[in-house]
């Protein structure tokens, strides 16, 4: 095991370091001179000369690397462009709201999803089963933004069940009053994928000798299909979540510019628009290293799930 | 042998030529009924964007032809209710000539404006399928955006199958330090969350339908590299590329005349999958503005719009933007389900 997990964080680094070159690169050689961006259309010739000084832009490529790495190891970002506002600052802020909506948006999503696979993989071929394929299928069809246009209009606006947006510093009021919308929406959109999804990793195991096995020998069908098949569905499920869980730290960006969340994945975009590097950067290499342990995380839990399987 | 075989010439042709594998799937794609109302559909949405793009359907759709937010009906205009005038105020104007410091100057004004000729437009009071905020028809629109999105979606589905089967092949066929150092750079691409890597590249690219394209195929092409390559593995070593081999085929046409056809089917259908994802891509990176220019329309532009639209109630923007899209997004992923289903009966049921 021990070993398994040296040799597995062993592996990150070149992924790690290649993660680094492709941002550094990325905005170095294609993102336009970060100079002109800080002084504005009106600068003089000396101002960006000037800038560029301070921001170390005139040293070799190789220094400037070295201080990329120096900046990721020590957390030390600086400041935002824009803002000036401490980058490190600007996730510690920003990170709490969009776990406070994110969170339940995965849970929720899970809880959802898995018992109406379950549903209709157990009844496949049935008249449910072909009905609920071809609703998921046209709501698939559907952008994101047309359930949130709507859904806001609509539960928000002419309803009047929820605020149409806002926030609080509130936890709790967030989570009761504000959340809830959005939550609900972002459900509402994941579960369609997330069930046909989760209705083929079933339908194989449905298949299975073993199941015919367990309802040989008398099983009941709960039985059947809760300690069985769910059991050995489990590795898919669990790689699905995993590949979700990064994605709760950037939040639905959208989710959040629709509702004026103030959370990681507004303010990302809100860089974009300004052409803020360190905030994209800093946000791009922290998932990427995120993902990685969420990756090591997910194979961990195969073994729990699965003690067949061998971590090597 | 001729003297076994039945004097029929039917069988002999049957026994000569097998039946392709595009043939074959084809015969199997004609028995799937949705898979072709689907293909009809996606059809006639490409002839709809031929026309538009050649300029002879919806070219004018910046022209304001209504009114604002005229609304939709095929039933012309309400008679407009008479409301009691208010009455004009009897008796001559004040004249002002005398205060009025712009007095003198008036006469010279209306000459001047006499040299430019005016045409009164007349402005439509409903469209048939409602207007914008402009006045712009909005099935014209549609029809426009339809082509700039489709355009978008289907150009980068096809960047990123060229960059993802090329090095998926190069990957797949040679394996050693070319395969290591693919995967690696597959790696950074994989973990780094994909709305992550496209803003990043969104940040440093600018805007435009031509940018739109090259960012979706940069970040999406890694899907296609991993079953491209996997695929090379598999063929590689096959009897059919090793004789090919033994007769002194050069490696570039092992890889592309002999291996390629053979896993194109794979490739197609994994492209039209991209296809759709980069289409739904497009409408939300163009209604966050990191889309198409502001002088052209996609389906994400126009839900931009919609979206302030609907607190008004001009629900039509809406309505027409979400229809050309479910319907072309539903139709295109139901014909890539059945192309998948007819061209590789073993991926039956994979998403």
């Amino acid at each position: 095991m021990a070993a398994y997990l040296i040799r597995r964080l062993w592996q990150m680094i070149p992924t790690l370091a290649g993660v680094v070159l492709l941002v550094f690169f990325l905005f170095k050689y294609f993102g336009g001179d970060p100079a002109e961006v800080l002084g504005g259309l009106n600068a003089s010739a000396e101002q960006i000369a000037a800038i560029r000084q301070q921001l170390g832009l005139d040293e070799p490529v190789l220094v400037q690397l070295w201080v990329f790495v120096k900046q990721i190891v020590t957390f030390d970002w600086g400041k935002s462009w824009a803002t000036n506002e401490a980058v490190s600052n600007l996730f510690a802020t920003r990170l709490p709201a969009t776990l406070t909506v994110m969170i339940p948006i995965l849970v929720l999503d899970v809880l959802l999803a898995l018992p109406i696979a379950m549903w209709v993989a157990y009844r496949r071929g049935s008249l449910t089963d072909r009905t609920i394929m071809v609703v998921t299928t046209v709501a698939l069809s559907i952008s994101f933004l047309v359930y949130v246009i709507v859904g806001q209009y609509v539960f928000g606006f002419q309803l009047g069940w929820f605020p149409v947006q806002g926030w609080s510093d509130s936890v709790w009021k967030n989570l009761v009053t504000y959340a809830p919308l959005p939550v609900m929406l972002a459900v509402a959109v994941g579960l369609a994928p997330q069930t046909r999804l989760y209705r083929s990793f079933l339908l194989d195991e449905l298949g299975q000798d073993y199941v015919r096995t367990a309802r040989a020998k008398g099983m009941t069908e709960g039985v059947v299909l809760f300690r069985h098949v769910l059991r050995n569905a489990m590795i898919p499920i669990l790689t699905n979540i995993g590949l979700q869980l990064p994605g709760i730290f950037v939040g639905s960006f959208l989710i959040e510019v629709f509702f004026s969340i103030p959370g990681l994945g507004r303010e990302v975009l809100l860089a974009v628009n300004r052409s803020d590097f360190p905030v994209i950067q800093a946000v791009t290499i922290y998932l990427a290293v995120l993902t990685m342990f969420i990756n090591l995380l997910t194979d961990l839990a195969y073994k729990v799930a699965d003690p067949r399987v061998v971590l090597k | 042998m001729s003297a076994v075989l039945p004097a029929d010439g039917a069988l002999a042709d049957a026994l000569q030529k097998s039946e392709g594998v595009w043939h074959a799937a084809w015969r199997r794609f004609k028995a799937d009924r949705v898979g072709l109302v689907s293909l009809v559909i996606v059809v006639g949405f490409l002839v709809l964007i031929v026309l538009s793009a050649l300029g002879l359907v919806a070219s004018q759709w910046q022209n304001e032809v209504g009114v604002a937010n005229a609304p939709p009906t095929f039933m012309g205009p309400a008679a407009a209710e008479s409301t009691a005038a208010i009455e004009v105020p009897k008796g001559p104007n004040v004249d002002l000539s005398d205060v009025d410091p712009l007095a003198p100057r008036y006469k010279e004004w209306d000459e001047r404006a006499k040299e430019f000729a005016t045409t009164e437009t007349v402005k439509a009071e409903t469209l048939p399928f409602g207007g914008d905020r402009l006045g712009r028809d909005v099935l014209a629109k549609a029809v426009k955006g339809t082509e700039i999105s489709v355009f978008v979606g289907v150009m980068a589905a096809l960047c990123a199958t060229l960059i993802g089967t090329g090095l998926g092949a190069f990957g797949g066929f040679f394996g050693g330090k070319v395969s290591d150092f693919l995967e690696w750079v597959y790696n950074v691409f994989e973990s780094i969350p994909n709305i992550l890597l496209i803003f990043a590249f969104a940040a440093v690219v600018g805007r435009g339908v031509e940018s739109v394209v090259v960012i979706l195929a940069l970040t999406g092409w890694t899907g296609m590299y991993r079953q491209v390559r996997a695929e090379f593995i598999k063929h590689r070593s096959r009897e059919y590329v090793r004789s090919a081999e033994a007769i002194g085929a050069s490696v570039g046409s092992r890889m592309f005349r002999h291996i390629l056809p053979n896993v194109s089917h794979v490739i197609l259908v994994r492209m039209s999958l991209l296809a759709v994802g980069f289409i739904k891509a497009e409408v939300i990176l163009s209604y966050l503005g990191l889309g198409v220019r502001v002088d052209q329309v996609s389906w994400g532009t126009m839900l931009a719009e919609a979206q302030s639209e609907l607190i008004l109630g001009h629900w039509w923007q809406l309505a027409a933007a979400t229809l050309f899209m479910a319907v072309f997004v539903t139709a295109f992923s139901l014909m890539a389900d059945a192309w998948r289903d007819a061209l590789d009966p073993k991926l039956r049921g994979l998403e």
